[in-house]
């Protein structure tokens, strides 16, 4: 469970991007954040993940507060989430395969397990028969794919996406709205910021708005 | 523990493909360390060897004691039960009628030594000090010059002071050497380093997004200068052996003109094994700097 109170978010310079919002999302829930670009999406989730520190108020994740969390628990507390980037953020000189393998390096497993893991994640995706292949290889929505079978390699409590389907076709887009759906399905908490038409209808009531970094009612 | 040897291992692996994936670079990198670590290695290397010559030649850490010419049988006794209390390392006696002879069988001298009266030469004793120090020979001379019926008690210690003050002079330069030239090597893995750091940006971005601890990211850093540093180190030993390798013949021909029998001794395992750890340790050290300024504008 996610809970957030009175969370606000200013950046050096006086830049208010999140202002007094608070929410709560539910354990296997699958939760919109829409609003306009720069009304804070981007920002909310980074917070969530905590790569972002709020300026005031308190998030809650799985009963620890954020606020106080220590910086050497933070790596700790990232691993819990699965995080697929709007640019998805990834490594161009590795394969598909090292892509995946990334957070299990991270998290210590034996290679050999490892790599049985990462290509169960790829083979959800739809792209274990390119596992060899480097990312410039694949089309935007085939590196989306990829971006979320890494997230999801580490059989991550929450899902977290930043527009994931910002940059993609229409039927790419529905390809990727499906993958989050099926793992909705199966009990991952999904969290994604995005303003597709598609995932509003889909998801309604579970959503919040942002304007201008306020949550709008 | 399991994730522990996991991430170790990779890291090790990531540092050899570091170092393997660019072998001009690597090249280059392992003859800076190595032709630095060898400068100072091959100073210890030549001190070392002089310092075994100080010891080896012959007088220079002896004292001779000379008996007056009317010692008696007894007296020489008692000389030599001081010796023994004393324990001050080896001696041995040479009876005058020795040294006569010896002297006889020097070129040009049997003639000299047949037309002398009586045996002119004393009784004497030759003693190796333990300690070799300049200072502890000077103390057992002046104990051994109280001594009843010795006549003389000879040191060369000017030559010993003077040869022990060149060693120490030696050795501290060498020192400085060592210290300018491991600050050379830290600096080299450091900027080595802080480049695989830039190109490695967007990796360590998305590790620490994902969950990467300082620990993890920094660890193939730390084995690749650790690494680097250690071939490098190997790399002077070899050089080191080489070198010694080449001038054993020129060097021991020159000790034979003078005389003496003299030769560079060769680093055994452990001294090589310590070269590569000294090289290893710096490596780490430049790496654990460069990391440390690098990652910060990663926070």
């Amino acid at each position: 469970m996610i809970v957030a109170s009175n969370l606000c978010k200013r950046y050096p310079g006086g830049y208010e991007a999140v202002k007094d919002v608070s929410f709560t999302i539910e354990a296997g829930q699958m939760f919109l954040i829409t609003g306009h670009s720069g009304a804070g999406k981007s920002t909310l989730v980074k917070l969530i993940a905590s790569i972002e520190r709020p300026t005031s108020g308190s998030l809650v994740v799985n009963g620890q507060n954020l606020s106080a969390l220590r910086r050497s628990a933070i790596p700790y507390l990232r691993r819990h989430f699965g995080m697929v980037f709007q640019d998805q953020k990834l490594l161009f000189d590795r394969s598909a395969l090292d892509n995946v393998l990334l957070p299990l390096q991270i998290a210590g497993l034996p290679r050999r397990e490892a790599i049985r893991r990462a290509q169960a994640a790829l083979d959800k995706v739809g792209l274990l028969a390119r596992e060899k292949a480097r990312p410039i290889a694949l089309s935007g929505g085939e590196q989306q794919r990829l971006a979320i079978a890494r997230a999801v390699v580490n059989r991550p409590a929450v899902l977290l996406a930043d527009e994931p389907t910002g940059n993609l076709d229409v039927d790419s887009a529905g390809e990727i709205l499906e993958i989050f759906t099926a793992f909705h399905q199966v009990g991952v908490t999904v969290v994604v910021a995005t303003h597709d038409q598609h995932w509003i209808e889909r998801c309604y009531p579970n959503m919040l708005r942002l304007e201008h970094g306020s949550l709008v009612a | 523990m399991n994730a522990w040897f996991a991430q170790h291992g990779a890291a090790l692996a990531s540092a050899f493909r570091r170092l393997w994936s660019a072998p001009l670079n690597t090249l280059l990198s392992l003859l800076v360390i190595g032709i630095a670590l060898t400068l100072p290695a091959f100073g210890y290397v030549l001190l070392d060897s002089l310092r075994d010559l100080g010891g080896n030649v012959s007088g220079v850490q002896q004292i001779s004691l000379f008996m007056k010419l009317d010692a008696s049988r007894k007296e020489i006794g008692e000389i030599e039960n001081r010796l023994r209390q004393a324990a001050t390392g080896k001696w041995r006696f040479v009876p005058k009628e020795d040294a006569l002879k010896r002297l006889q069988d020097s070129e040009g001298m049997a003639e000299i030594v047949a037309s002398l009266p009586r045996n002119p030469l004393p009784d004497a004793f030759i003693v190796e000090p333990t300690n070799s120090e300049p200072e502890a020979l000077e103390i057992l001379r002046k104990e051994i010059a109280g001594w009843p019926k010795v006549a003389h008690v000879q040191l060369d210690s000017a030559w010993v002071k003077r040869f022990d003050a060149f060693l120490r002079l030696a050795r501290l330069a060498l020192w400085m050497l060592a210290g300018i030239f491991a600050a050379g090597l830290v600096a080299a893995t450091f900027n080595t380093i802080r480049l695989q750091v830039m190109a490695q940006a967007a990796e360590i971005e998305v590790a620490r997004m994902i969950g990467a601890t300082d620990a993890f990211i920094r660890r193939p850093f730390y084995y690749f200068g650790a690494l680097q540093g250690a071939l490098g180190g190997l790399l002077a030993a070899a050089l080191v052996l080489g070198a010694l390798h080449l001038l054993a013949g020129p060097v021991g021909e020159l000790a034979a003109l003078y005389g003496g029998t003299f030769s560079l001794r060769l680093p055994g395992a452990l001294e090589v094994a310590a070269l590569a750890g000294i090289g290893a340790f710096l490596g780490w050290l430049g790496a654990q700097l460069s990391v440390s300024l690098s990652l910060r504008k990663f926070d």
